[in-house]
């Protein structure tokens, strides 16, 4: 069973289509123990860095996350918040993979967000597999991870930035991965069969 | 690279789709749904369906229908037509929509585009937006292009922007249905403007309209609808065409 964590921010309802198209028998839940007992886990977000974080404390759902140790892929949002910190609204986040999340400064007149298609290059883990270098992916975000050690894919755009992490048994993908049409549905089956 | 985008628009009512649709292999093209499907695997970027149904129970016609598109599609998509409220907007959200689409009801009450990207987040609220040039002014027509307003296109669509509208659906109404090609200077003039992404309706005849209005016209995506329902223009050709002249698309 696949736990997406249900925690009130944005279009959930996205991923758990995604997963019912691949098969993927899952459930929406807050429940701790839920959670915890689950196969893997999904930690899916549209939102603002900060509103989220207090809504994932007040629930008690941090320390839930940060203790997991089931193969867990945030998206989106759900990344970001793996991280140390981001620059929106200056917010502590989780921590789980210690990098930093920035927010996009237009080096030649680029719009922010950064909304639509977008390429993948080095490709580098289970989910991210080399083939996928080249394939595009639906992003829409204003805050970026920097490229750092535990960067499992990057995409371009006013610079390179993590499209993807992995550390332990977190991933993450910045971008929509249940709305990249069939390479979103690569990666996502990917992660399914860790 | 930031690949610039091919949606094509698909016009709803009561549940199946209105322009008559020339494609062949489906098995049934009146079905949003499946043509938004066959779409999708000839490489369509997005989707925007428009319900022009007008009823009573127009709520829960358009949740079924976006939760129907949400569950079979694997691509974002937005939906519009009629959304004039809070409630509206979390109905389509909760069916798992991707963005919606306000156009008169956002004229006549402005404020509901700041309602929505509070509660939703800019990239949830499209704005779209009809005009014609009345004595070489640009401005904003309600209904479908039927009601003339004084309000100028660009004031609107910079105002739409900070009111927290995370993308700009422009159609020129001189254009639509010509087949002649976008309304070139008035979507660069936007997308100069702006900060956000425009997306360019209303003209497209051949695949050298898109070139213009993805270099000239600066728009980040171009929108059209009979053109490819007829199979004038099949997206896989036109993809093909814009990256032989270096213009980038998935």
């Amino acid at each position: 069973m696949i736990a997406v964590i249900d925690y009130n921010a944005g279009n959930v309802q996205s991923v758990l289509f995604a997963l019912e198209r691949l098969g993927a028998p899952a459930i929406l839940t807050g429940d701790h123990a839920q959670i915890r007992a689950a196969e893997k886990v999904i930690f899916p977000g549209v939102g603002e860095a900060s509103t989220t974080m207090h809504f994932l404390r007040e629930r008690g759902l941090d320390e839930v996350i940060k203790s997991l140790t089931q193969p867990t892929l945030g998206i989106c949002v759900g990344m970001q918040l793996l991280c140390a910190h981001s620059e929106e609204n200056d917010t502590p986040c989780l921590g789980v993979i210690p990098q930093q999340v920035k927010r996009f400064i237009p080096v030649h007149g680029e719009k922010v967000p950064h909304m639509g298609w977008n390429s993948l290059s080095r490709c580098a883990d289970e989910i991210f597999t080399p083939e996928l270098s080249g394939e595009y992916v639906y992003y829409v975000h204003s805050y970026y991870v920097e490229e750092g050690p535990y960067t499992s894919a990057l995409s371009e755009y006013t610079l390179p930035f993590s499209a993807g992490l992995h550390k332990d048994n977190f991933y993450a993908t910045q971008f929509h991965v249940e709305k990249s049409g069939k390479v979103g549905e690569k990666i996502l089956r990917n992660f399914l069969s860790l | 690279m930031l690949a610039k985008r091919i949606i094509p628009c698909l016009d709803i009512k009561d549940g199946r789709t209105v322009k008559g649709v020339n494609f062949v292999n489906l098995r049934d093209a009146g079905d949003p749904v499946e043509l938004g499907a066959a779409y999708s695997e000839k490489g369509a970027d997005e989707l925007v369906f428009l319900d022009i149904t007008a009823t009573h129970e127009k709520r829960k016609t358009m949740s079924e229908l976006a939760r129907s598109i949400a569950r079979h599609l694997n691509i974002p998509f937005t939906i519009g037509g009629g959304i004039t409220s809070i409630d509206d907007a979390d109905a389509m959200l909760a069916a798992g929509a991707d963005k919606v689409s306000i156009n008169s009801a956002a004229v006549r009450r402005p404020g509901l585009i700041d309602e929505l990207a509070l509660n939703f987040g800019n990239q949830f609220v499209v704005l779209a937006v009809d005009a014609r040039q009345i004595d070489g002014e640009w401005i904003v027509h309600l209904n479908g292009g039927r009601i003339a307003t004084e309000i100028r296109l660009f004031d609107w669509v910079k105002e739409a922007e900070s009111r927290g509208a995370g993308e700009i659906l422009f159609t020129s109404m001189d254009h639509d249905g010509t087949k002649a090609g976008f309304a070139l200077e008035a979507t660069a003039r936007i997308s100069e403007l702006l900060s956000i992404p425009v997306i360019a309706s209303g003209g497209a005849g051949s695949m050298e309209h898109f070139y213009d209005v993805f270099t000239t016209g600066k728009a980040d995506a171009g929108l059209a609808a009979s053109i490819f329902h007829f199979n004038e223009i099949a997206i896989p050709d036109l993809k093909g065409y814009l990256k032989e002249k270096d213009v980038v698309v998935r």
